[in-house]
């Protein structure tokens, strides 16, 4: 176990990291709102304060590069939420900025490298170029009769907010709420929801005692256009009551208002704080008394260890149903009934115990989602296209790990739409698109798999040209060319070098593969699919497994060795017999309910040696599908379903395709695991097809 | 046993204070319960009194000011000293906090050390005796 100084600063860098993916979101949120036309001044406060936390710990843990910027920023956001500066795109650009910088830091924090960065300092001098460069006017505060009690609590900023909604000409209103002290946050939430669309609330402000022990009534200080009638019907209710706050009539600065008990708060209600607030992330309280802190934050690395505990009781739990047969056998009835009895108990919380565990590791989609958000932002911006992006399907729970493996090849997925696919608004406007380029980003759970699609309205993918380039490549024989359906060529994009620049597109300088991608997402068990209709747009699917703890999967005997196949992948099994395959096209097929399904014999592939036994007369086919392929894999026996663990191959063999790993098999023996992300890839690939083709004619 | 309550939105800010209070160069003795905002105080003080309230200015909902405002009125918390926690550019806040009846301030970013000492200048001796 780390020392607690390690593990207050492991805690540190993780509270830092879901402050900065926050803030993220906000400043996405308040670029949607600067376009609209209104700022939501709370997304700007949201901002400062996520900054001010970021500093506070900066400080409290020594992090000077992350304090030096926060420092700077928080000045920034200070002038812009007192109004001091105005927020202009090159602002926010600045602020966007500071989301990368702030990635930087943080992994050089975690890797505890102290030494400068380059692109902190650049931000930091462009932040310095920023000065404030609007005045803050004084609005009439005083003009209303409001409690000195009250003014004397505002922060500055709510002070602020106070005086910018008086200068909107806003009526004041004082509301007084009775709330349930167990259910406060939730119906304060309630109340912020309703009263948003009516205006802004300023400040909460307890009023007095509590009346009882369970209960307290606030004022909230709240701003608004509306008039009473309106703002009662609006948030009237048994526990509240709504008063205007009267403008004096003469405006005499110092005089004492009438002396209210307690102390109120006045709210203005402004567009602001939705989907911030919901996103503020783990700290919001429960309803219960006794729940502070109701989550905690977990290394992922525990977790693993835990799910290879389950993994070792699940071979546990297979020896004792073996031992159970083997009792049977030996006509051990009540030995046997006993200790199949126990079995089964055993095999449930075995279950529900696997099951909590892969919940622990389950996120929503959203959290890669929300920077990739960004990345479309900025990328849009340097290609001077306008894009907008729809997201679906945010809440969509995978694997964390995965997650977070996802957000590059996701990355580079959306910068090659925009690049290659989106085209300039006005050879858009000459087809009759509209200038804004869409790009759609879906997810959405299928069975045992998560599916994530990149679409865009954009021009398609060339097919010529990217059969050009993969015959100049030497990725296919031109005399191969011509016979590869549209899917086979459109899956060639996914070969080293046949989709990087000029071919494709004129573009790009970044230059990432789409073979990096599906390599990536290889690695995650996952395959990627492309569809693509000219001058309408590409789809990129990926089909992913929704965890990598521990897999379901089918034990197969191929030459007397035994592998794993994940089930999630299996879509059924069926027996071979001799002559019931054929070769079309120089490849193994038999035809199943009236289509052709492609053979893959791994012995041959594998060169497995046949020492013990012949192959057998009457073999398997194991259908493994992924996305929209299938493939037949052939094995000598079907032995049964288990649940395994999947443990990393030795150094040695890591390389090696078509394995994701190795298994124990609870009799002391290891079992391969059988990638068929992999395997079907090979067996589809042009390289694939191309190898055949010249092995059968050769 | 001194009870000392910490009111702020921040985890780590809270577990920094939390761990930094009950170490063994912190304060003897100490039984720190945490609030994670303005509302979460209000939830716990009426389990007090307690012998020091912590609190940020800048919360989300209910701010510190006016949680110094509300406990200088409540019979309960009258005396009950409180230590304010606040960026150092938020002067104007701090001010007004120590006008509402606050005993003192301590600017973040701070330090372990400074800390204790703040805490221990505006906590009273145990049973009025000595130097403790």
């Amino acid at each position: 176990m780390a020392d607690p100084t390690e593990r207050a600063r492991d805690e540190f860098l993780s509270e830092a990291q879901e402050i900065v993916e926050t803030l993220s979101r906000n400043l996405l949120d308040l670029d949607a709102s600067v376009r609209s036309g209104s700022i939501d001044p709370a997304l700007v406060n949201e901002a400062f304060r996520a900054v001010h936390t970021l500093k506070g710990l900066a400080g409290l843990f020594g992090a000077a590069r992350l304090g030096h910027l926060s420092h700077r920023l928080e000045d920034v956001l200070d002038d812009l939420r007192l109004g001091r500066m105005v927020l202009s795109a090159d602002v926010l650009d600045a602020l966007f900025a500071a989301i990368d910088v702030y990635g930087r830091l943080l992994s050089l924090e975690r890797e505890g490298r102290d030494e400068p960065s380059p692109a902190a300092e650049e931000l930091l001098a462009r932040l310095e170029r920023l000065g404030a460069d609007a005045p803050n006017r004084a609005a009439p505060v005083t003009e209303y009769e409001l409690d000195p009690g009250l003014l004397a609590v505002l922060t500055e900023y709510e002070e602020h907010r106070l005086r910018a909604n008086l200068e909107q000409k806003m009526r004041l209103y004082r509301l007084r709420v009775e709330f349930d002290l167990t259910t406060i946050d939730k119906a304060l939430e309630d109340m912020k929801t309703r009263a948003k669309r009516h205006g802004e609330i300023i400040t909460y402000l307890p009023a007095g005692e509590a009346t009882s022990a369970d209960a307290i009534e606030l004022d909230l200080l709240m701003a608004s256009r509306d008039d009473l009638a309106t703002l009662i019907g609006a948030l009237g209710a048994d526990n509240v009551v709504i008063e205007e706050i009267p403008r004096r009539r003469s405006s005499m600065l110092n005089e004492p208002a009438r002396p209210t008990h307690g102390a109120m708060a006045l709210t203005a209600a402004e567009s602001a704080m939705p989907s911030v607030s919901a996103g503020e992330g783990p700290i919001e309280q429960g309803p219960s008394l006794r729940s502070l802190t109701q989550t905690v934050r977990v290394d992922i690395r525990k977790l693993d260890a835990l799910m290879n505990v389950v993994g070792e009781l699940a071979i546990v739990r297979g020896a004792i149903a073996r031992l159970a047969d083997r009792l049977r056998v030996e006509g051990q009835r009540q030995l046997t009934a006993e200790l199949q009895r126990l079995h089964r108990s055993f095999d449930r919380r075995l279950a529900e115990m696997q099951a909590g565990i892969l919940e622990v590791r389950m996120v929503p989609l959203g959290q890669v989602f929300d920077r990739l958000a960004r990345v479309v932002r900025q990328i849009g911006r340097e290609m001077s296209k306008e894009i907008r992006l729809v997201i679906t399907g945010s809440e969509t729970e995978i694997d964390k790990l995965i997650v977070e493996e996802l957000s590059d090849p996701l990355m580079h997925m959306i910068r090659n739409a925009i690049d290659h696919g989106i085209e300039p608004s006005a050879r858009r406007a000459e087809v009759g698109k509209p200038p804004a380029g869409t790009i759609a980003l879906n997810a959405y759970q299928k069975g045992n798999h998560v599916m994530i699609e990149v679409e865009d309205d954009g021009r398609g993918i060339d097919e010529q040209a990217v059969l050009d380039k993969a015959v100049r490549l030497g990725k296919i024989a031109p005399e191969d060319a011509t016979e590869l359906s549209r899917e086979e060529v459109l899956a060639l994009v996914f070969l080293p070098g046949v989709s990087t620049s000029q071919t494709v597109s004129d573009l790009s300088g970044r230059g990432v593969g789409m073979d990096i991608v599906k390599t990536n997402i290889a690695r995650l068990g996952g395959i990627i699919d492309v569809q693509s209709e000219p001058g309408i747009g590409t789809k990129m699917t990926i089909t992913l497994p929704i965890t990598l703890a521990i897999v379901s999967a089918l034990m197969v005997h191929i030459a007397d060795q035994v592998f794993a196949i994940p089930l999630s992948t299996v879509s059924e099994a069926l027996s071979l017999d001799t002559g019931m395959s054929r070769t079309l096209d120089g490849r193994e097929v038999i035809t199943l309910r009236g289509q052709t399904l492609q053979l893959c014999r791994l012995d041959r592939v594998l060169s497995l040696e046949r020492k013990k036994t012949p192959a057998p007369r009457k073999s398997y086919v194991v259908v493994v599908s992924l996305g929209n392929r299938r493939l037949g894999v052939v094995v000598d026996h079907l032995v049964g379903q288990q649940d395994i663990v999947i443990k990393p191959l030795g150094r040695s063999l890591a390389s090696v395709r078509g394995f994701a790993g190795a298994t124990e098999l609870g009799d002391q023996r290891v079992g391969l695991v059988l990638d068929a992300a992999s395997i079907v890839d090979e067996a589809f690939s042009g390289s694939e097809v191309a190898r055949e083709r010249s092995t059968s004619l050769g | 046993m001194r009870k000392i309550l910490v009111v702020e939105d921040s985890p780590s800010t809270r577990a920094f204070v939390r761990s930094t209070l009950e170490s063994e160069s912190g304060v003897a003795d100490v039984e720190v319960s945490e609030a994670t905002s303005g509302f979460d105080a209000l939830r716990l003080l009426p389990r007090g009194p307690y012998d020091l309230v912590i609190t940020d200015i800048n919360m989300p909902d209910i701010n510190g000011l006016e949680l110094v405002q509300f406990m200088r009125k409540s019979e309960l918390h009258k005396q009950t000293p409180i230590l304010l926690i606040s960026t150092q550019s938020s002067e104007r806040d701090r001010q007004r906090g120590i006008r509402l009846g606050a005993s003192g301030y301590l600017a973040k970013p701070f330090a372990g050390k400074a800390l204790v000492e703040e805490v221990h200048k505006h906590l009273r001796p145990v049973g009025g005796e000595g130097h403790g």
